[in-house]
Formats: structure tokens, C-alpha cells, sequence
């Protein structure tokens, strides 16, 4: 019976696993099992070359190397160091927290490329529980993106290429085409974010994944992205993302029983009675002014700002426009500085 | 090439050191490790079988003895251990580790902090820089912390214990106190939500994380009815429920992030950038409470009776601060007596 060519591709793999010496193709024709069968030396050929791919493509550390001084023809060998997977041992935490990682993808190339590494990790003895308390069912995430333009992004990222794709940068902004060195893809307050230098703008620019359109095109030759080796992703999509204001901190009155929303991000430090209610002031530390005044005055008469009279402006500028609203066709009467209030 | 054949082969290379790390392991124990049917664990092991160094005599062959209950290797050939990660491998798993570690409650941050420390060392020169700076090991899990409610929260589902939470419900803008019995963590968007048993509404609700106050795992163990386990329809959050109302909202062009954060469908973009949507809602309180706070950026077009809701509540905070400056009492700097 015919040896088969999986069977012919581990048996490849054992042998020049085995050696420290180079091994011809020859050699390897006349001794591995399942290369007899070659009718001519041409059919040999077409088939180790096409075995060779396979094994690279598994990520198999194929060299070559002249077997002797002498010898005028190359010969292959398997680099053991950089076949092996080096000891690894996960605690039970760490374990976890791989095996829900592993869950969160849901397109076939990276859940196959997950389920890969947990073969191996399991392989190398790692026990990762897959279905034991507590399993995550993730759902997909509307902050994450296509996965199809992640995936290509991560392969691009890897591949240190440059790629193209469209992007815009509100839901209801057109499409733009950008061209784009991309160095990393990080995720900011559970939303993702690919960072790179933007060709076009000659400049670092930071895109929401969400944001990008599934025809993320790589292009131009393997290993023209020079990634910046100091570079801290997280601190530059923070830096774009974050408003630039200074945080400090307010003082609100809230009404007794009410307000949990506000309550719960600050401390009591008075109680105050304002117009015959009962309630307490609360000293709120601040993020963003614009936040803390989005949920001020949504509380209505259950919240009102003391302290600073500038977040109190902000707070009664938003309630006039609510309480007497202009028609929404009377023109544009939208808030340009509305711009930073995510 | 085949993928197919690609992907046998690389189990096929992984399996002899992953029965040399489970020796003894049945054949459906393995399967369902692997991702294949026993059947599959079976052909394998008898191809393996055949294989080994050349010379292929009783001492060079691969040495199992196998049977559908225990499968033990006696001689690898040499394939000792497994391959090593490949850049797309140690990515999914990189990529996704680091977004969990923004993600409150769903691991313990500082272990998965670790584990990608210990992955990236073991894919070597693979791994790819998709994270902060190399080694980022003191502000990444800093920021946020290691959230004692949130370890105790996942030690109750761990541990099958039902538990004490107190809870920021946003719908009804209180915070409540309730026994819980745990099902399981689940991740719907960017959150991580507690799904369980709430033994004072008497259903399956889920609990976002980073609204869970207080928690404190109680002697008792978790015994959520039959019927709530087996049911998945929890998992969708309100938006698609069509049994809900709906509101119509106009949103300027200035505003349509609003639509990345919450649950808004039937987008229509006007020429101009605004946009026209449908929100669904449980709670009409909740709503009106987030679109004043929006201002003037969100309007509601329909129905009439939530935008009269809208525009009284916010003409009676402005009350409310004409009432406060013609009787300011004690100010506000002063400290309680």
C-alpha cells in the first residue's frame, strides 16, 4: 500500500529531526519512508519541494546546509531549539485566563489559529479547561470590528507591510481611503484600536477598528514597516482618544434617595436642604467635564452643581437647550465642540 | 496546498508529545481536548504507529499502546515536545489576552498579565509587538487593578457558591442589595457581565461587572433552577427585543458617536451628517435621564409623550437652580456642624 502523504510528511520530520548532519535530498529519497515510490527523479523533486513548503508553512525550522566540506550539494536538517516549544507552566489563573482568550475569537482564521496554540500548550503538558466552571460564551462584540480586517491587519502587522484600507471616522462620515504602516492593533477601555503612521498625513495616527471597512489591503514588499521599537501603543491611543483638560473634581447637591449614578462616584461630605428637599453634597472627582455634566443634567432636579460655576454653565446651557428646543430642521445648530465628548 | 491536510499533520506532529504529557488519557478524553471526534484520535494513533526513523525496524517506529481507554506513547522517535507557536498563533492568543486584561472581571488581570509574559517568552521570536511597550509589565494590569469584588464574583462561579451582591442597577438609577446564585461569566461587547439566578426578581439577570459594588460569596452553594441554565436568550441584552417601545431619535452629526455606545438601529443618515435612529428601551426613566444629559446633540422625533418627558425634566432642574440661588442656604463649603 501507497504510504501517504501526511504519513510521508511525519516521517520527514523525524528524520531530520534526528540529525545534526545536513542531509541531502538524495539521501533522503533513498532512506525516509515514502519517497520510493517516485517513478523519476523529477517527480522526486516536484514532491520534496512541495513537502518542504508544507513544513515551513506549519512553521517547521527547515535549514540548509553543506552536509560535508566536500560536498557540492546542499542538505536539510530540522533546528531542534527552534522546533520545540520551550517549557511552559501556566498557574491555574493564568491558565484561565488563556482558555477564555482562546473562546473570545469567532472568525474561522484566528479561532483555528487560538485552538492551534492550545494543542500545543496542552501538548506541552499545560491542562487548559475548556468547558470547566464559569465558561465564557462571548457574543460578538460591536467594539471590536470585523474580525476579517483584523485578521488581516495582525497578518500585515506581522508581516511588517504596509496596507490600505477605508475608514471613516463617524458612522455617518463617507468612506475614505488611507494608506497606512501599521505597528500594532490594542484594545483601550475594552474598544480596539489599530496604531500606525499614516502615509498619507505623514503622521501617527490611531484608528477605531470599528472604523475600518472589511477591504483591508496589504501591499508592498514583507519587512518595509519599520515598527519603533520604544514605541508604547497604549499610551499614544490614550493620548488620542483622552481629552487634554485637566480632572478635578465638582460639588453636587443630590436629592435624598436619588442619583445612585452620581452618589456612587462620590463621596458625601454635607447634607444641604435646597428649596424645602432634603439631600446630601457630594464631592464628585472628575474624568472629563463634559462627562460629569452629561450626567449632572441628566439627573434632572435630582442633581445640581455647586462648585466649579463653570460646570454649573455647562449644566444649564444643556437643560435650555432641552427645555426649549430650536425645530431640527432650523438649521445647523450643532456643537462643534461636541467633538471630544466620548 | 490543503489546509486540511496542513492542520492533520500539525496535530498529528503534536500529538505524540501530548500523549506523553497525558499518559493514560482515553481516547474521547483526548478527542475532546483536541477539538476532533475519538475516531479521529483513533486514525491518528494508528498512522503514528507506522511512522518513525529510517531504518523503520521494531526499535525506530513510534511506541504506543493504545486502546479506546488508554493510550500511552513508550517511544517518540524523537518528537518530544511540541511545536513551537506560531506569529499567528501567539497573536490570537496575545491579542485577545491583552483585551481581556482591559476588560474588568472576566480574569484575574495580573494573571493574564502574566500568561502573556510566559507566552511571549515561549513563542520567542514569533510573537508580534501587538501590545503596549515589550514587557509592560507594571502599568498594564496598574491601571486598573486587580478588582477584589470582581475576583470574588469570579470565585463564586468557580466554586458553584451563591452570592451577597450589591448592585447599580442604570435602568432604575438605584443600588440594591440581592442574593444572586451564579451561572457563568459572559461577554456581550465591550462588557463583562455576571449571568445568574437573582433569587429577589425571581429570573435569569445579567450583572455588568463594573457595576457590581460589593460582593460577598456565601456558604451556600448555587442552585439556580433547571430551566434557567439551559436557556440562552438572557444573553441578548434589549435592543432586539421587539416587544419593547421604541424611540425615534434625530442625532446632529456632532453626536452620532452615540452610536457606537448604545443600541441604536434603522440608522438613516440625513445629507447633511445627522442621522435618524431607533432606540428600544425598558426603561423610560433610564432614557430620559441619558437624553437630556445628550442635550441639544439628540432630539426625540417620536413618540410625543417621551420627548414632553424630556423637555419637563429638563425645565424643572432649571427650576431647581433658579430655587437654589434665591435660597443658596448653607454654601456649599461648609462643612457639616
Amino acid at each position: 500500500m501507497a504510504i501517504s502523504k501526511v504519513e510521508r510528511l511525519v516521517n520527514l520530520v523525524i528524520a531530520l529531526l534526528s540529525t545534526r548532519q545536513f542531509v541531502t535530498a538524495e539521501k533522503i529519497r533513498a532512506s525516509v519512508a515514502g519517497y520510493a515510490d517516485c517513478a523519476s527523479d523529477e517527480a522526486f523533486s516536484r514532491m520534496f519541494e512541495r513537502d518542504k513548503n508544507e513544513l515551513r508553512d506549519l512553521g517547521v525550522p527547515l535549514e540548509t546546509g553543506r552536509p560535508s566540506r566536500t560536498s557540492t550539494v546542499e542538505g536539510y536538517r530540522i533546528n531542534r531549539d527552534a522546533y520545540e516549544l520551550p517549557e511552559i507552566d501556566l498557574t491555574p489563573e493564568e491558565t484561565a485566563a488563556v482558555a477564555v482568550a482562546a473562546a473570545l475569537w469567532e472568525s474561522p482564521e484566528l479561532a483555528s489559529a487560538a485552538q492551534g496554540a492550545l494543542l500545543k500548550l496542552r501538548a506541552a503538558g499545560v491542562r487548559v479547561d475548556t468547558d470547566g466552571s464559569g465558561v465564557v460564551a462571548p457574543l460578538p462584540p460591536r467594539a471590536r470590528g470585523s474580525e476579517p480586517a483584523l485578521t488581516a491587519l495582525l497578518a500585515a502587522i506581522d508581516a511588517r507591510r504596509a496596507v490600505r484600507f477605508t475608514h471613516r471616522s463617524s458612522p455617518t462620515d463617507p468612506w475614505t481611503q488611507r494608506t497606512v504602516e501599521p505597528w500594532g492593533v490594542v484594545t483601550v477601555h475594552g474598544r480596539w484600536y489599530l496604531v500606525g503612521h499614516d502615509r498619507d498625513r505623514d503622521a501617527v495616527r490611531t484608528f477605531r477598528l470599528s472604523r475600518i471597512g472589511d477591504d483591508v489591503e496589504a501591499f508592498g514588499p514583507e519587512g518595509a514597516v519599520q515598527i519603533p521599537q520604544d514605541v508604547d501603543l497604549r499610551a499614544r491611543v490614550l493620548a488620542a482618544t483622552s481629552p487634554r483638560e485637566p480632572a478635578g473634581s465638582a460639588r453636587v447637591w443630590v436629592a435624598e434617595g436619588r442619583a445612585w449614578e452620581l452618589r456612587r462616584l462620590g463621596t458625601v461630605v454635607a447634607e444641604k436642604v435646597v428649596a424645602g428637599r432634603v439631600g446630601a453634597v457630594l464631592e464628585v472627582p472628575v474624568r472629563t467635564w463634559e462627562w460629569i455634566a452629561r450626567i449632572v443634567a441628566g439627573q434632572g432636579a435630582d442633581a445640581l452643581v455647586l462648585a466649579p460655576p463653570e460646570l454649573r454653565g455647562e449644566v444649564e446651557r444643556i437643560l435650555t437647550a432641552v427645555a426649549d428646543p430650536q425645530p431640527v430642521w432650523a438649521g445647523d445648530a450643532v456643537d462643534t465642540t461636541g467633538e471630544g465628548r466620548r | 496546498m490543503s489546509t486540511r491536510l496542513s492542520a492533520r499533520l500539525g496535530r498529528l506532529l503534536n500529538l505524540v508529545p501530548y500523549f506523553l504529557a497525558h499518559p493514560g488519557i482515553s481516547a474521547a478524553e483526548a478527542a475532546r481536548d483536541l477539538g476532533v471526534t475519538p475516531k479521529q484520535v483513533m486514525d491518528d494513533l494508528n498512522l503514528l504507529w507506522v511512522c518513525g526513523l529510517p531504518g523503520y525496524g521494531p526499535g525506530d517506529l513510534i511506541d504506543l499502546s493504545f486502546s479506546e481507554d488508554s493510550i500511552v506513547v513508550t517511544f517518540t522517535a524523537g518528537i518530544d515536545r511540541p511545536l513551537r507557536l506560531t506569529s499567528t498563533e501567539a497573536t490570537a492568543l496575545l491579542v485577545a489576552l491583552r483585551s481581556l486584561q482591559e476588560m474588568p472581571g472576566v480574569v484575574d488581570p495580573s494573571a493574564a498579565q502574566s500568561a502573556i509574559a510566559k507566552i511571549e517568552a515561549a513563542a520567542g521570536t514569533a510573537a508580534v509587538p501587538t501590545g503596549e511597550h515589550p514587557g509592560s509589565g507594571p502599568e498594564a494590569p496598574g491601571e486598573d487593578g486587580d478588582d477584589p469584588v470582581a475576583g470574588r464574583v469570579r470565585a463564586a462561579v468557580r466554586e458553584h457558591r451563591a452570592v451577597h451582591l450589591t448592585y447599580y442597577s442604570a435602568s432604575r438609577d438605584t443600588v440594591s442589595e440581592r442574593v444572586v446564585d451564579p451561572i457563568r461569566i459572559v461577554i456581550i461587547d465591550e462588557h463583562a457581565y455576571l449571568q445568574a439566578w437573582c433569587r429577589s426578581a425571581e429570573g435569569v439577570r445579567l450583572f455588568r461587572f463594573d457595576r457590581i459594588d460589593a460582593a460577598t460569596v456565601l456558604d451556600e452553594p448555587a442552585r439556580p433552577p433547571h430551566r434557567a441554565l439551559a436557556e440562552d436568550e438572557h444573553l441578548e441584552l434589549f435592543e432586539g427585543d421587539p416587544s419593547l417601545p421604541a424611540a425615534r431619535l434625530h442625532i446632529a452629526p456632532a453626536y452620532t458617536w452615540v452610536l457606537d455606545y448604545y443600541p441604536l438601529t434603522d440608522v438613516r443618515v440625513l445629507p447633511d451628517g445627522s442621522c435618524e435612529a431607533l432606540m428600544r428601551y425598558a426603561s423610560p426613566d433610564w432614557l430620559a435621564r441619558l437624553l437630556v444629559g445628550l442635550g441639544a446633540g439628540v432630539r426625540v422625533l417620536d413618540p410625543p409623550q417621551l420627548a414632553t418627558a424630556v423637555r419637563e425634566r429638563a425645565r424643572a432642574a432649571l427650576a431647581a437652580y433658579a430655587a437654589l440661588d434665591a435660597d443658596p442656604g448653607v454654601g456649599p463649603g461648609t462643612s457639616p456642624s
